[in-house]
């Protein structure tokens, strides 16, 4: 993917971390191209959108759960639509190897009305996402290219002498168009006219798009597949008739119908919803779906296999392997330890510290999304017996608190419980999860310059909350448990901040903070 | 070594930390050397944390899916053995394990070398040329790694008792 955006032109990239989107970016910078961290997917998003408007090739990254944060200027942009290429890659993650859900980013696809691409192996990531951006810089049109774990988290050969030719990029350049992009009623239903007109003629176009591919087999057997489950399916059945769909909306209903009529029986073999079954059905093209076993999880040979044979007995069960831990030192222990001790009613969070939720803690008792442990917390406080509110407490990671934490704090602010509040950030320094990403939190861009940074306690007091306090979890023993249970009982609205390090970042954080003491140094002595 | 429509199908097993992402990288980049169609799939995330990890690779004139379907694995290479029993599944009928316990880590400069050791042991079945070995492994670790590296990996090559 990196190596695609650089021969693109892209000429920024932008992101949250999010497995398994989160190499592309980091990659992209490692080869030389402009690529930054975003606080969350809806900022990335419109930081790419407005780079688009200004006339630059643009990318934004994340995981599936990843566009719900930035659902709302998609749904939108896709009126507004973008003079430059904006390339948005949602990667997904079906049987949840390391995620909250196993959503089904295709429907985005269908919802937002955007052209949706979907590569098979790294070949077709590098190729297609050329052929994206010619696509969204044709029809003036944002992309979704769609990509799945196992997708972006495999390695296959790639020839890149095949690739096609894109025109190259125009100089950045505003260029006035009230009328497409200020979204008034009176200018957004035109808008939503012309988005149907573009979806109709790019349907057209994927009539005859390089990116869907037949391969003549048997006539007893045909299948229509896309991404890596057609992989799997070629296979199994290396004999029968294929019909792999790159574009998958909209989708080429026409070829569709002529193969599925050139077979005696056609299956359609795809991962996660019954996405393109449904939508070919619709059509009135009749298709065999998977059984809905195969909805949940991944597909792979062996699973395939059984789809074609129709068989839904039970499935084997895959010995499960030893489950991640908080590491042996980790500065989330303590906290976990606090809770469990005091017996507190915890909201939770997203990153390396709902491990807590493990033995010898079992101390979380939600996670839904990022930044809802204060609000989820809030809402608790504000409902539970007075003996239950007193004992609940968010505990949210620094990059989660940069993400979404900011405007739960303003709740906490604005309507705050009867009995207080106790939010825990527990701030290692990094994107611990992920594999240690920077945010606005560590005061480091994402490779790792220095640049502003956002200083918690400081926005908890600029908020007006009175008790905020920075304590370093591993400095004394029984202290953190010594303050939650003061804090808790003072029945206020409360930030506590635990700061250290990340065990397995410490070393590098160190290291970077070197590097930037040194370049302060040597400025200092340039200046003199 | 794979003829025909055949496909030599290697799965790399361990705990997050053991180096099984890096052993699986030079065996892709080897076969990727001697000209085959190779492909490499792994699942992490959530790996620093000591969880289990493993990656699959596979070559041939062909390769399709990036995946090792259960119960085709030539070789299982086991880098932690906790990690035998819950990979057991992959490997065919006849597979060959090699286990941790083939090397002696005390002869290692660094009990790290043990992926790039294991590999030396799986070399023993593979008849790749040694140089290509060699070759991807300088470009798999930087410079300073590289001697204690290419030692493990000869060391490996004499490890040849295999479990089945
Ligand atoms: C909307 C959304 N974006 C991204 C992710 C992936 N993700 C999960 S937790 C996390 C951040 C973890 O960092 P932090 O809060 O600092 O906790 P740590 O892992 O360092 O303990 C990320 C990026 C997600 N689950 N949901
Ligand atoms: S990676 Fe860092 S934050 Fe995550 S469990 Fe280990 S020490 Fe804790």
């Amino acid at each position: 993917m990196a190596l695609a955006m650089k021969s693109a032109g892209i000429t920024l990239g932008t992101g949250y971390p999010g497995t398994p989107s989160t190499e592309i970016l980091e990659n992209f910078s490692a080869r030389g191209g402009r690529a930054q961290w975003a606080p969350n997917e809806k900022v990335a998003f419109e930081v790419a959108l407005g780079a688009a408007y200004g006339g630059a090739r643009s990318v934004v990254t994340m995981k599936h759960v990843g566009v719900n944060v930035a659902a709302d200027p998609l749904f939108t942009a896709a009126y507004t639509g973008v003079p430059a290429a904006l390339i948005l890659i949602s990667a997904d993650d079906p049987g949840m190897a390391s995620s909250q859900n196993e959503q089904d980013n295709r429907h985005y696809a269908v919802a937002a009305g955007l052209p949706m691409i979907e590569p098979s192996d790294s070949q077709e990531a590098h190729d297609f996402f050329l052929h994206a951006v010619a696509v969204s810089e044709r029809w003036h049109i944002p992309v979704l290219f769609r990509m799945t774990t196992r997708v972006c988290h495999s390695k296959t050969i790639v020839n890149t002498g095949l690739r096609q030719e894109l025109a190259a990029p125009a100089p950045p350049a505003y260029v006035r168009s009230i009328m497409e992009r200020v979204m008034i009623p009176a200018y957004a239903r035109p808008a939503h006219r012309k988005l149907r007109q573009k979806l109709a003629e790019i349907a057209k176009s994927n009539e005859t798009s390089p990116l869907n591919t037949r391969t003549s087999g048997v006539r007893t057997l045909g299948i229509i597949s896309s991404g890596i489950a057609a992989m799997h399916a070629r296979e199994v059945a290396p004999d029968a008739s294929f019909l792999k769909l790159g574009t998958t909306y909209p989708l080429p209903m026409r070829i569709i119908r002529d193969f599925a009529e050139s077979v005696d029986r056609c299956v359609v073999v795809e991962e996660g919803d019954p996405y393109l079954a449904d939508s070919i059905r619709a059509a009135g093209v009749p298709v065999h779906a998977k059984p809905d076993m195969y909805r949940f999880g991944e597909l792979n040979v062996g699973r395939v296999k059984r789809i074609l044979a129709n068989d839904t007995s039970p499935e084997e069960p895959v010995p499960s392997g030893k489950p991640p831990q908080l590491c042996k030192g980790c500065p989330h222990r303590v906290v976990f330890e606090a809770f469990r001790d005091l017996g507190c009613i915890v909201a939770g969070d997203i990153g390396c510290y709902t491990l807590g939720v493990l033995p010898p803690f079992e101390a979380m008792d939600t996670c839904v999304s990022m930044g809802a442990s204060i609000t989820v917390g809030l809402g608790l406080r504000h409902v539970l017996p007075r003996e239950q509110a007193v004992k609940v407490a968010s505990v949210i990671g620094d990059s989660t608190f940069a993400h979404s934490g900011l405007s739960g704090l303003v709740e906490m602010v604005y309507n705050p419980p009867a009995t207080g509040h106790v939010v825990v950030i527990v701030d290692n320094g990094t994107t611990a999860m992920t594999g240690q990403q920077e945010h606005p939190g560590t005061g480091r861009t994402l490779d790792h310059e220095p640049t502003g940074k956002l200083v918690f306690e400081d926005i908890a007091r600029a908020m007006g909350i009175k008790e905020v306090h920075v304590i370093d979890p591993l400095k004394e023993e029984g202290e953190f448990a010594r303050l939650l249970a003061e804090t808790l009982a003072k029945e206020q609205p409360a930030v506590l901040i635990t700061r250290r390090a990340c065990l397995l970042a410490a070393a590098r954080i160190r290291a970077y903070e070197q590097r930037a003491l040194q370049g302060k140094e040597a400025c200092n002595a340039d200046g003199k | 070594m794979p003829t025909g429509s055949d496909v030599v199908n290697v799965v790399i097993a361990g705990l997050g930390g053991q180096g099984v992402i890096k052993a699986s990288d030079i065996l892709a980049d080897v076969a990727f050397r001697a000209g085959y169609d190779v492909k490499k799939s792994e699942l992490h995330g959530m790996s620093q944390r000591g969880g289990s990890v493993s990656s699959d690779v596979r070559f041939g004139k062909k390769v399709w899916s990036p995946m090792v379907p259960f119960g085709c694995a030539d070789y299982l290479v086991v880098l932690s053995s906790d990690q035998l029993e819950v990979n057991r599944h992959v490997l065919k009928e006849g597979g060959v394990t090699l286990s941790a316990e083939l090397v002696d880590v005390s002869r290692l400069a660094s009990p790290r070398c043990i992926n790039v050791a294991l590999l030396g042991a799986l070399s023993a079945h593979l008849e790749f040329p040694e140089e290509l070995w060699n070759a991807a492994i300088r470009s798999g670790f930087p410079e300073k790694l590289h001697d204690m590296n290419i030692t493990a990996f000869q060391f490996g090559r004499t490890c040849t008792k295999t479990q089945q």
